[in-house]
Formats: C-alpha cells, structure tokens, sequence
C-alpha cells in the first residue's frame, strides 16, 4: 500500500489518491500552492480563514458546521503548510467512510463538494468578498501574529529564521507581520483571491478506501467551476554558502532560556540524497537515538530538550534548545562538538544503525495515519519525485556512514540566536 | 484470550485477565506496519495521598512524573536506549490519572515489549541518578511554567478546587520535588505498580495471543493491593475562588472559566461526561448560535474551545480560548444556558451533535495510539471506547440539556484569566 496516482484532473489540477482500506476514515485536501512573499504573506495567511466563512449554499459559520454535524462530524479546516518558500493555502477535510455508518449516505461527494464550495463560491456583496467576515479575520490574524511570542520555543526558531534570513523569501514570517496585515481590506483580499485562484497550481490528495475513479468523479463535480489561467511557478532558493557566524541575543521575560542555531547545508544541496540527508538528521540531532539527545541532553544534562530539523527543500538546518541561562556556553560548545564529530566520522556502528532503523520505522509509521500521507506527498509534488514512504525507508536502511560524514562535512553554521529572561548574565 | 467482535464497526478486541490481574487488551489492525504497545499503572499527577495498613501516606507533588523519569533507569543502563537501539520510539507520560509507558515500532515487536515490560517492573534507582533527574525535571518544570495554556488551566482548577490534587502540577514544582528521594521511588513503584493496578493495551500490526503469552512470561509479580487514594474532600459544587488572575508575557489574553462536574462512579461516569459533552457542543460549540453571535462580534475566534476535562474521580466543564473580553463571554455563555430549552429545533441539533460525535469515535479509530490510551483509561473507571457508540446513542436531549444549564449556572463558575504585564494586550 502507499502507492500513489496521480493524474492532472484539469488544466493545472493535480489529483493524487492513496487507495487503501485500512482506515474507516476518509482525508481529503485542497491546496492552492504560492510562493512566500512579504508583501502576500498576510493575504495568503487568511485567505482560507475568510473563505472558511461562508459560501453561497452555507453562508454563515453555523450552516456549515450543521451540514458537517448531519456529515457524522466531518472536519473541514483551513490550513497553511509550508514547503521551503512555498506556502500551500487551502482545506483539509477529514470524514467518516460510508461503509462504517450503516446507512447509504455519500459522505465523500457530500464533504468534496462542500470543500469545493468553500474555495470556489464564497460569499459575496456586488463581487467583493463578505468585508465583515474579511475584517474580523483580519483581526484574528493580527492576535495570530501578537501570540506567537507566547510558544517561546517556536518564537525563537522564527526569530532565527528572520534574521538568518532576512533578504530571503525564507525570512517572511508565513503570517505576515502587523503592518501589512492592518491595511488588508476586502477590496484588495478580493482581488488577491481572484488571481490566486486563476493562477496557482491546485494539489489535491484523497486517502481512504473509496477507489481512484470514485474520487476522480467527486473531484471533477466538485471543482469543475476553478478558474484557469496561467500557472504560476512555486520555487524555493538554496544558499550553498554563508558568511561568517552571526550571533544575536535577544531578552524577555522567561523563565527559561530558549537557544536556535541556524546552518546552511552547503554543497551537497546540489545533488541532495534526501534519504541520506534523514539518516544524517537522525544521527545528529532529529531523533532520540541522536548525538545531542543522548549527550546534551541525557549524559550531561545541559538541556531539558533539544533538537534538530533539516528543511530538504530551503537546504537550512535548525537546531533548538530550551536551556538554563547559566548553561549557555556549555551548550553551544557540545552542539557543535557533537556536529564535529559527525564530520569527523566519529560515528558508531550502532548509532548509525538505531539513526537507519529510526528514519525507516517512522517513515513505515507515518503511512499509517492519513495526515501524515497528506503532507508527505504534498512534499513529493513539491521535490518532483513519486519515492513512496517504503522506498524512502529501504534507501535509509542502507544509507553509509560516509555519506552521514560527507553530509556533516558540507554544513556551515550560519547563525546562533538565543533568547532568556532579563535577569541572565551575558 | 477472549475475542469480542464488533459487527458494525467492523474491529475485533481481544481481552484477558492473568491470575495475578493484569489486564490485557488488544485490538488488531489490519493493514497498518505499526506496532503499538501501552503498559500503564493506574498512577497518576493526583495520587498523591493514599491509605497503607489503615494509615495515609503523604508524598510529595509531582512523584508519579518523577516515576516515570526514572523507570527507564536499568542496571544495564537506559531501557529508552535499548528500545530505540531495536528501532523503537518509546515514550512515556504521566496525567492526571495514570501513567503510562509505550512504544510504537515496525520491526522486533516481541523483543521491544519485553523490554517495556521488564523495565516498568524493575525500580531501579540509586541516590545519585535520582538527583542527577533533579535538574531535567526542573527544567520541565520551568518550561511548563512558561506555558500560558497550562497556566490558565491550572488557574481554573485551583479556583474551582480547594483540596482536590488536581490543584497541582503534574510534574510538581521545584520545592516539591526537591523533598523525592529514591527511597521515596521505590515506595510508590511498589505500591502502585503491581499487576493489579496495571493494564496492557496493544493495537497495530499485532498478534492477541503473542501479547497474551509474553506477558504472562514476564509479569510474574504476585497481585497487588489497590490502595484507596484520596482525592481531597466533597467540598461542594460551587468553586473555592471566582476568579484568578495572573500576569505573563503573552500577546493575547487568554481565558477559561468552568465549574465543576459532580462525579459519580463506573459506567455512569462515562455516560455523564459524553452527555456534559454533547450539552456543551449543543450550548455553545461551533454550530450553535451562541458561537456564531460570539464569532461574529468579535468576543471569540479559532481558539475557542468547550468541553469536559476529566481527570481521577472528578471533571471541569470549561469554555476557554484567546479572548480580550472574558467576563462578557462568560456572561453571554450563562445567559445562554439559562434560556436554553430542549424545543423543537434543539432536538434536530442535538440529533446531529450525536451524528458528529459517533463520527468522531470513528475517528480514533485509526489510531493505535489513541485506541490504547482510551483503553487504558476507560479500564480503570468508565465504559470501552467501542461500546460508547450505544451509549451516545441512548443519550436524549433533555438530559443533555438540563446537565449543561447545571454546570454553565452563573454561581457555579469560576474564571482563570492570564493578562500581559500591565493588563494590556
């Protein structure tokens, strides 16, 4: 199982199916696929928010939520997920299958066409988005943005990603900022939604145990109404090189200290072997077999957490840490001791294997749960390459320690960034 | 083991008894790589005070999550290494009511539930690396306090609550913790982490009778006690404090108000809480007007929530979220249920509200995790997960209805607020 199809439905719609019947539910996603941009960042943020609202046949929150109620709860959120510098706008719908109530309802063609609604029929006054349910989005938005500074972890990796990158598209926080949030209106959101949704490509995924040309069907009552023009490209652009280390330090009040250290992957972003690049991931800092987790945090305690995450398609690392202010020194110094090590292959044979046998067994997992597949072939589409979970899983199993070195040898640190309470010496 | 077939939803589960009382589930699923496995005591962040030979024992906040740290301490080293070394993830958590030990993995199934099994029965701890956890469970602590959510949650339930432990943190606080020691440990491990108190859940790719078998070749402990805990005094339904305030560096407010829910035991506790549940969607979840009225003025977005939060002989009906006006939401959440009457057109949304919750069972479904959890859970006090589908279905809209106007009463409330330094947003 975990195979895909895929097939162009219309011009620049992509269907793509896992059929399987081993869940009883039903996932289905839509998503309109842009390029992360300061000046849309904000637009594209609230976009599926605005169109969540309401649409012609359900014009208000509480129609929509009664016909999902009488669908057994079936979900339809608004989502944005974001693939390097592409950001995908759109819904994501999970549902009941049919075959476990009992009854002879069509939940799929049900949820597809109030998903395809939603997206291509808004609710409109004289051709312009509803501008009451356009400014109280804009609102929430806004207190979006202001509470991002209450998760403190993630704070510190979006702080380290706006300044690592400032003059890259990588750097725009994917919800905008409050200055260019305040001057959406519904005049411009209206004509941002019309282009957006004339020219972005349209990726649409269905996992469950109706058969492709169910789906298929479903697909093609339901947006057969999508405007079409030109489509326009998603590209995301890989730095090889930085300059050298910056370090910033920046203070709140927190309790904790909260540590992000931002690196390049270099050279090998020319050629990237993604199953190598999971296994290095693994080993280093993304996985609880990893050197940091087992040293930073579990041998000298220098951490309560602490973790690494590789962005395959910016070719950007991230390792996060929440540390006591006082453990600051101690802790950068072993992050990059341990990185060091990897580059000098000093890596063992067991922690190669439990780093292998990690990246497997989570990619054999996550095809067990239907988000997961969601996001995983959304990627695929994004990285052009069709390597199902299992294939991925047999290429780690038998990815090198060489490579694993090679991998570490090409990274740079780009910038450390940290942020802790006022009272912490320097 | 003894098989129990549910037609319509078309799963299997498998359940046995050892003599010494462990209890077994496990629940098949075909098709999935994943192979899951959950052992949990009946052990949690409120026991915290229980009765041994007529006496009460005392122990301090946060013991139960200190346990579970240091469980994976073993003379051959880290159980947590030997499972991810046998590509294993493993994983532990404690909650309010019990803690629990897991793995997920798709290779080595019967090695990686050996080792589970073993380490969460061997206490293995010396005054050295009790201390060494001392500073991690700090840090824990520390990072939890900077958690707004769980701040104002926690609000709620010290206002609501005057001597229920649900008042404390899980994982403790840093005073309290430092009173544990491992003679401390090895107390609470023996007395709550015998089979008797314990039970087994299984789902994935799993075989019932290897599960079956390697338990019982590898607890071989004699049946336990099942110590009475307590669980402070009935100190009534109305709240200890109206209201709690603090100040944290946050961007937007937040708020939870609630009240608390009158506990009663066994099967009834789950129909209660479903049908505390099915009132509050029907009261002011997202399809009811009162969500809709509140959207649309501004009072509430996205985050708001309401629901029931249950934890060891007790539960909160809470409504919460990102709000700048808490007091006006309550009151409008107040009146609301005041006025709320089982008509005509509340009876054809309370219909739906069950369709929706049937779909939502449907749901865990698909998840071997969640499938465990709520097995484990459910064993110790209420009704199975795939048996709760009749019970929502014998549930009517007047009982929903008269529960929900009871727990959103406006002198049953209490209201937890977290404001930014200042009071200003």
């Amino acid at each position: 199982m975990s195979g895909i199809e895929r097939k162009t439905v219309l011009p620049g719609v992509n269907l793509s199916c896992v059929y399987t019947d081993k869940f009883k539910n039903g996932l289905f996603s839509a998503y309109l696929m842009r390029s992360l941009n300061a000046d849309d960042a904000s637009k594209n943020a609230m976009l599926a928010d605005v169109l969540r609202r309401g649409c012609t046949s359900l014009p208000d929150m509480e129609t929509i939520e009664a016909r999902l109620d009488e669908l057994y709860g079936a979900s339809v959120s608004a989502v944005m997920r974001q693939i390097g510098e592409t950001t995908a706008v759109g819904f994501s719908s999970f549902f009941a299958d049919d075959r476990y109530i009992g009854r002879s309802e069509k939940i799929l063609e049900s949820v597809l066409s109030v998903t395809g609604q939603l997206l291509l029929d808004p609710v409109t006054r004289g051709g312009m988005l509803n501008s009451e349910y356009v400014s109280s989005e804009k609102d929430n938005l806004c207190d979006r943005i202001r509470a991002a500074v209450n998760d403190k972890r993630r704070y510190a990796v979006t702080r380290l990603r706006e300044l690592m990158c400032a003059d890259e598209s990588y750097g725009v926080n994917p919800l905008g900022s409050l200055e260019k949030a305040d001057k959406i209106n519904h005049v411009g959101l209206t004509r941002h939604y019309r282009h957006v949704l004339e020219h972005s490509p349209l990726e649409l995924f269905y996992c469950g145990g109706a058969e492709p040309e169910r789906v298929e069907a479903a697909v093609l009552d339901a947006f057969a109404a999508v405007p079409r023009g030109d489509t326009e490209r998603c590209d995301t652009e890989v730095r090889i090189d930085c300059g050298q280390t910056r370090t910033v330090k920046e203070k709140m009040d927190v309790a904790q200290g909260n540590l992000a250290i931002g690196f390049r992957l270099g050279e090998i972003m020319y050629n990237p072997d993604y199953a190598a690049l999971s296994v290095f991931s693994a080993v280093f800092g993304g996985s609880p077999v990893s050197k940091l987790f087992l040293n930073v945090r579990e041998r000298m305690s220098l951490c309560y957490s602490v973790g690494s995450s590789v962005d395959r398609h910016k070719g950007v690392m991230i390792v996060s840490a929440g540390i006591s202010p006082s453990k600051y020194d101690a802790a950068t110094e072993e992050i990059f001791n341990q990185l060091d090590k990897c580059r000098r292959g000093e890596i063992t044979e067991e922690e190669l294997e439990a780093a292998r046998k990690y990246v497997a067994s989570s990619l054999r997992e996550g095809a067990d749960e239907a988000s997961v597949l969601d996001s995983y072939w959304l990627a695929r589409r994004m990285d052009g390459t069709d390597c199902t979970p299992e294939e991925l899983a047999a290429l780690a199993e038998c990815v090198s320690a060489e490579k694993v070195t090679e991998i570490a040898e090409s990274v740079k640190t780009d910038m450390i960034y940290f942020l802790s309470g006022e009272e912490s010496a320097e | 083991m003894r098989e129990i077939r549910y037609e319509k939803l078309d799963e299997t589960l498998w359940r046995s008894e050892l003599d010494n009382g462990l209890s077994i589930y496990v629940l098949p699923k075909k098709g999935f790589n994943k192979k899951y496995a959950f052992f949990a005591a009946d052990y949690g962040g409120c026991d915290m005070r229980f009765r041994v030979d007529g006496k009460w024992v005392e122990t301090p906040a946060g013991i139960a999550h200190y346990l579970e740290h240091k469980m994976f301490d073993m003379p051959y080293g880290s159980a947590m290494n030997r499972l991810t070394e046998n590509g294993a993830s493993p994983n532990a958590f404690t909650s309010h009511g019990i803690t629990g030990y897991l793995f997920s993995c798709t290779d080595g199934f019967e090695t990686n539930l050996r080792t589970l099994l073993e380490y969460v029965s061997t206490p293995y701890f010396t005054e050295e690396s009790v201390e060494k956890e001392r500073g991690i469970i700090g840090q824990e602590i520390r990072m939890g306090e900077d958690n707004p959510s769980r701040a104002v949650m926690t609000g709620l339930l010290r206002a609501l609550y005057r001597t229920h432990p649900v008042r404390e943190q899980i994982a403790g606080t840093l005073d309290s913790i430092a009173r544990i020691d491992a003679g401390t440990l090895y107390t609470c491990h023996e007395k709550f982490y015998n089979p008797a108190n314990m039970v087994l859940c299984c789902s994935g790719d799993v075989e019932p009778q290897t599960v079956e078998d390697i338990a019982a070749e590898m607890i071989t402990a004699p049946r336990g006690e099942r110590y009475v805990r307590d669980y402070g005094e009935t100190d009534g339904l109305l709240p200890d404090r109206i209201k709690e305030i603090r100040e944290m560096p946050v961007g937007i407010p937040l708020f939870a108000a609630g009240s608390k829910m009158e506990y009663v035991p066994g099967r009834e506790w789950t129909r209660r809480l479903i049908t505390a549940q099915l009132g509050c969607d029907l009261l002011m979840g997202a399809s009811s007007p009162l969500y809709a009225e509140m959207y649309a003025a501004g009072l509430i977005n996205g985050s708001f929530y309401s629901g029931i939060m249950d934890f060891p002989e007790g539960a909160a009906a809470v409504a919460g979220g990102m709000c700048a006006q808490p007091g006006e939401v309550m009151a409008r959440i107040c009146t609301a249920a005041e006025a709320l009457e089982p008509g005509q057109n509340e009876r054809s949304r309370f219909d739906r509200l069950k369709k929706a919750m049937m779909g939502g069972l449907l749901a865990g479904l698909d998840s071997p995790e969640e499938l465990c959890h709520s097995h484990a859970e459910r064993h110790f006090d209420g009704v199975l997960p795939l048996e709760q589908m009749d019970v929502v279905e014998g549930i009517g809209a007047e009982e929903a209805v008269s529960l929900v106007k009871e727990l959103f009463a406006a002198e049953r409330m209490a209201m937890s607020e977290i404001v930014p330094p200042g009071g200003e947003a």
